[in-house]
């Protein structure tokens, strides 16, 4: 009996076939949300000043994105066509208000700086575009790695930015002093000098901007 | 494909139950948990007026609570400086509970207002500084802060402020060290004996180290500097009386 079924299985794909791994590395770089899709500006912009609570962000991200994106496909088959859109927002928020309740729980400092931020991934265009676009007519497991690849291409911009914002902004990285301990290399009269332009907003578009000049140059994409 | 009616009202309803329960079970849940970490939280703030913000965050929450309990004691006191012991209700009050949001509502005479004091430790005559709380609207949402007085009841030791919503790296900034280390060594009465508070000025960059009522401004953040000189103007003048009383040596307890 077991032998006969085995054999009008099909071979099951591998756990991570070439096409499931580009579900992946694709929105890393050549369809990444942030800088070819435009998606999630807004927290790209309001959480990036310091490294530490961007790390947090992109987790929650990761986190909402995954678990929305299995939710999701588990039940595509169920949820009535003409209210799907409320169905799936009502799902993100409940997530979203799951991560921010464990932020307070756990984690006060983060939850007091972040908490308006959290509550804006529900609104945030990536995690109902993948809904939306993939897991309404995905399986489970596709979905999840789907989910995962576009949260991950949002985390490694948002960190990028992150990175200069504080480096040149604050001096430091991480909130280790960096500025201070180079400047010390150089006797006691030199000081690197923080840029306040990188604390503001403005300073996340610039550097928005040129990391999408450098990736648009490298990758050759042009908008049609 | 199209369902009917009753199965979206059906699918609606059970939806919402289950993600109902689901939230309301881990706000339940994780209740406590939330309720510790605020106390923690103010706390730090209360410390914060009156010792560096690095060597809070370097200790543990435990450490947090024991230091704080045997460094501070607390008592509420009204308007006119008069300790007050028990609430409408006749229940004992707890300065750490009294809820300084929920009191901003109402007229500023029916306020109850916790005083911290700082003091050495185990000995709770030897006082270092007083610690009040402050109160406000900034740019888009609350303010608020603790004040540290040294003991002339005149000169700021240190101040601790927090906000809800103010515009980061603009506003924001009244909760970095750099800011709040302005006000130390300011005083808020002047020569005449008169309260005058000290003012965030109008542009910053200034050296204002001369004069003892004057802090240099927040750029590009006037509103927020604003709503951060009325709410300290506003409550040192509601705890005026206390801190004369307190000069002069006469603390009276209020009978209610």
């Amino acid at each position: 009996m077991s032998t006969e079924t085995a054999e009008v299985k099909k071979p099951s794909e591998a756990l991570l076939s070439k096409r499931r791994k580009k579900l992946i590395t694709d929105p890393l770089v050549d369809d990444n949300p942030i800088t070819i899709q435009v998606l999630g500006i807004c927290s790209a912009l309001a959480v990036t000043t310091q490294m530490q609570p961007t790390m947090v962000m992109a987790l929650s991200v990761i986190f909402v994105m995954v678990m929305a994106n299995l939710t999701i496909s588990l039940m595509r088959n169920t949820i009535p066509s003409r209210v799907r859109i409320i169905v799936q927002l009502a799902i993100v928020a409940s997530l979203v208000t799951l991560v921010n309740e464990v932020l307070k729980a756990f984690a006060f400092d983060m939850y007091k700086e972040l908490s308006v931020f959290i509550g804006l991934i529900i609104t945030n265009c990536i995690v109902m575009g993948r809904l939306e676009a993939y897991a309404l007519g995905n399986k489970p497991y596709d979905s999840i790695l789907d989910g995962f690849g576009s949260a991950l291409g949002y985390s490694w911009i948002i960190l990028a930015v992150a990175f200069f914002r504080e480096l040149w902004g604050s001096g430091s990285v991480f909130g280790y002093p960096v500025f201070d301990n180079v400047s010390a290399l150089f006797g006691d009269d030199f000081s690197l000098a923080t840029n306040g332009l990188m604390v503001s907003p403005v300073g996340a578009f610039i550097i928005l901007g040129l990391i999408i000049w450098v990736q648009r140059t490298k990758t050759g994409y042009v908008e049609h | 494909m199209q369902q009917s009616n009753a199965y979206i009202i059906t699918f609606s309803v059970i939806l919402t139950v289950v993600l109902g329960l689901l939230l309301s079970g881990t706000s339940e849940l994780l209740g406590p948990i939330q309720k510790k970490a605020e106390e923690l939280d103010t706390k730090k703030q209360i410390l914060g007026a009156v010792m560096p913000a690095e060597e809070l965050n370097r200790m543990e929450a435990e450490e947090v609570i024991s230091y704080y309990e045997s460094r501070i004691s607390s008592k509420v006191v009204n308007i006119n400086g008069e300790e007050v012991e028990q609430d409408e209700e006749g229940n004992p009050l707890v300065a750490e509970n009294v809820n300084i949001a929920k009191n901003f509502k109402r007229a500023p005479e029916e306020r109850l207002y916790p005083v911290f004091i700082f003091h050495a430790e185990g000995n709770e005559e030897d006082v270092q500084s007083i610690i009040l709380p402050v109160y406000g609207n900034g740019l888009w949402d609350e303010i608020w802060g603790y004040v540290a007085l040294q003991t002339d009841l005149n000169t700021i030791e240190g101040v601790t402020f927090a906000h809800a919503a103010e515009t980061p790296g603009l506003g924001a900034r009244i909760t970095s060290g750099d800011v709040q280390a302005r006000y130390r060594g300011k005083e808020i009465f002047n020569e005449a004996g008169e309260l005058e508070a000290v003012r965030m000025q109008k542009g910053e960059g200034k050296d204002y180290s001369a004069d003892p009522h004057k802090v240099d401004g927040l750029s590009g953040a006037t509103i927020t500097a604003e709503g951060v000189n009325k709410m300290l103007e506003r409550y040192l003048s509601h705890y005026k009386s206390y801190l004369e009383r307190k000069r002069t040596g006469d603390a009276p307890v209020a009978l209610n």
